[in-house]
């Protein structure tokens, strides 16, 4: 979980700062769109790095899919008599809903790449004019309101997700450290989800038409 | 005070058990919690009915023999404080308190309130030990441990295993219990001949246990009585990491 989460919010970090270029205007934004399909040539060819970075990403999320699947089987088997009154959580929101908001991110995610990526969920769905792709989704305030909902669940789980891998990989020591880690990672889900609705709620504010 | 008490009653290990309540109407706020499940006990004897079967040794909160969830709080509602040194005065007259023994799969129910825990005593034998000279006793300093390590095993060593941490965990994890005993003596000069297997050798038993993955909520920190820091369990996946690199069986 901690590995393949950490792998996932390095791209997402990448992700959220080239999706700022849209600010920029259609031609940066658009040419920007088409670098990523230029990303190590003359070594690799036409896309191939955007393809293996699909590769080692959908490994990521498979790999964190299962982990979670076999954890939850394993966490249920291990109390087969709940409490009749119900325990009070002392974790925050973020860690009580992070199987519920990973299902949450994860059918966005699906969608997502239904919509930007292989364009058949667009309302626009041009190939190469990826800035007006993005203006035309969110031109549909349905299609804005899916998107923020699925960015405050991502925000989420980035909180607690973030921490608990440090936890994981054993980085977190002493209390002075969980207090520095605990910081990160609530920096990191403001920062990244912060830049994502800025996108949104640009166009929505006709910033971005 | 008058108190409603609703208590899991369980004949025996594989009886259907159930939430079953009792009122007792003179209950001093200075008994601590097991002096008000004597009174009770006292009472049902008198009754004819079967006392209330409970865990319980040295009543001054050193041994870990006691632990009930008391209103969905292993121990109750006072923080760093076992079951046997809560006093009734945590509570208003007139409460409803509903005590259940701990849920786990891992510690399966004896009778009523008492689990048993020997899941622990086999984690133990996987690891929780050190190697000793026995013979002559060794001159004092010739181990010398830095003050920070002595801090560091004793804030550790002062887990009593009671189980609080497994029974507040959501996913029934026992990872605290586990980072207590290899925090405290994998950092120990005594410690280290066993460093890599004990940590090696306890995860795999915590795991063929039944115990739940730990999914760092920090319930356990929370109700541990003896405040165990969540820190530990980052020691102990950094020395299972470690371990994992260069132990050899």
């Amino acid at each position: 979980m901690a590995v393949t989460g950490i792998l996932m919010l390095l791209f997402l970090i990448l992700h959220m700062a080239g999706n700022l270029k849209i600010f920029f205007g259609r031609d940066d934004f658009d040419s920007y769109a088409h670098w990523l399909r230029t990303i190590g040539s003359p070594v690799l060819h036409n896309a191939w790095f955007l393809w293996i970075q699909r590769f080692v990403l959908l490994v990521a999320i498979a790999l964190h899919a299962v982990s979670a699947y076999q954890l939850s089987r394993r966490d249920l088997k291990a109390r087969p008599e709940k409490y009749a009154h119900r325990l009070r959580p002392t974790a925050s929101y973020a860690t009580n809903t992070m199987r519920f908001g990973g299902i949450i991110i994860g059918l966005f995610v699906i969608y997502h790449i239904l919509d930007l990526t292989a364009l058949v969920a667009n309302p626009n769905g041009v190939e190469g004019a990826a800035y007006d792709n993005v203006v035309a989704d969110f031109s549909h305030w349905y299609i804005a309101l899916a998107y923020i909902v699925a960015m405050l669940a991502l925000c989420l789980h980035i909180a607690h997700g973030f921490w608990s891998a440090a936890r994981t990989l054993g980085a977190v020591t002493s209390a002075t450290r969980a207090t520095a880690y605990k910081a990160t990672a609530g920096v990191l889900a403001a920062v990244i989800t912060l830049g994502f609705l800025a996108v949104p709620i640009a166009v929505m504010a006709g910033l971005v038409d | 005070m008058k108190l409603t008490l609703r208590i899991w009653r369980q004949s025996g290990p594989n009886a259907q058990g159930t939430l079953v309540d009792y009122v007792l109407d003179d209950v001093s706020p200075e008994m601590s919690f097991l002096e008000m499940l004597d009174v009770l006990n006292e009472k049902l004897i008198l009754d004819g009915d079967i006392p209330v079967t409970f865990d319980h040794d040295c009543r001054e909160g050193i041994c870990g023999a006691c632990g009930m969830v008391v209103n969905g709080a292993p121990h109750g509602p006072q923080t760093l404080t076992t079951t046997c040194q809560l006093h009734m005065r945590t509570f208003s007259d007139g409460d409803t308190i509903v005590i259940e023994p701990w849920r786990s799969a891992a510690f399966p129910v004896v009778k009523d309130l008492m689990v048993d825990r020997s899941a622990f005593d086999r984690i133990i034998q996987a690891g929780g030990y050190v190697s000793v000279t026995t013979g002559s006793a060794p001159e004092a300093n010739t181990q010398l441990v830095p003050k920070p390590d002595a801090d560091l095993a004793f804030e550790n060593a002062e887990c009593i295993g009671c189980g609080a941490c497994v029974a507040a965990c959501p996913n029934g994890s026992s990872m605290l219990f586990v980072s207590a005993k290899v925090s405290h003596l994998n950092v120990l000069p005594q410690g280290q001949p066993e460093r890599e297997s004990r940590v090696v050798g306890m995860v795999e038993q915590m795991d063929a246990e039944g115990f739940g993955g730990c999914t760092n909520t920090g319930e356990c920190t929370n109700a541990c009585p003896k405040g165990i820091p969540q820190a530990s369990i980052a020691r102990l996946n950094k020395e299972y990491l470690r371990a994992s690199l260069t132990h050899r069986r």
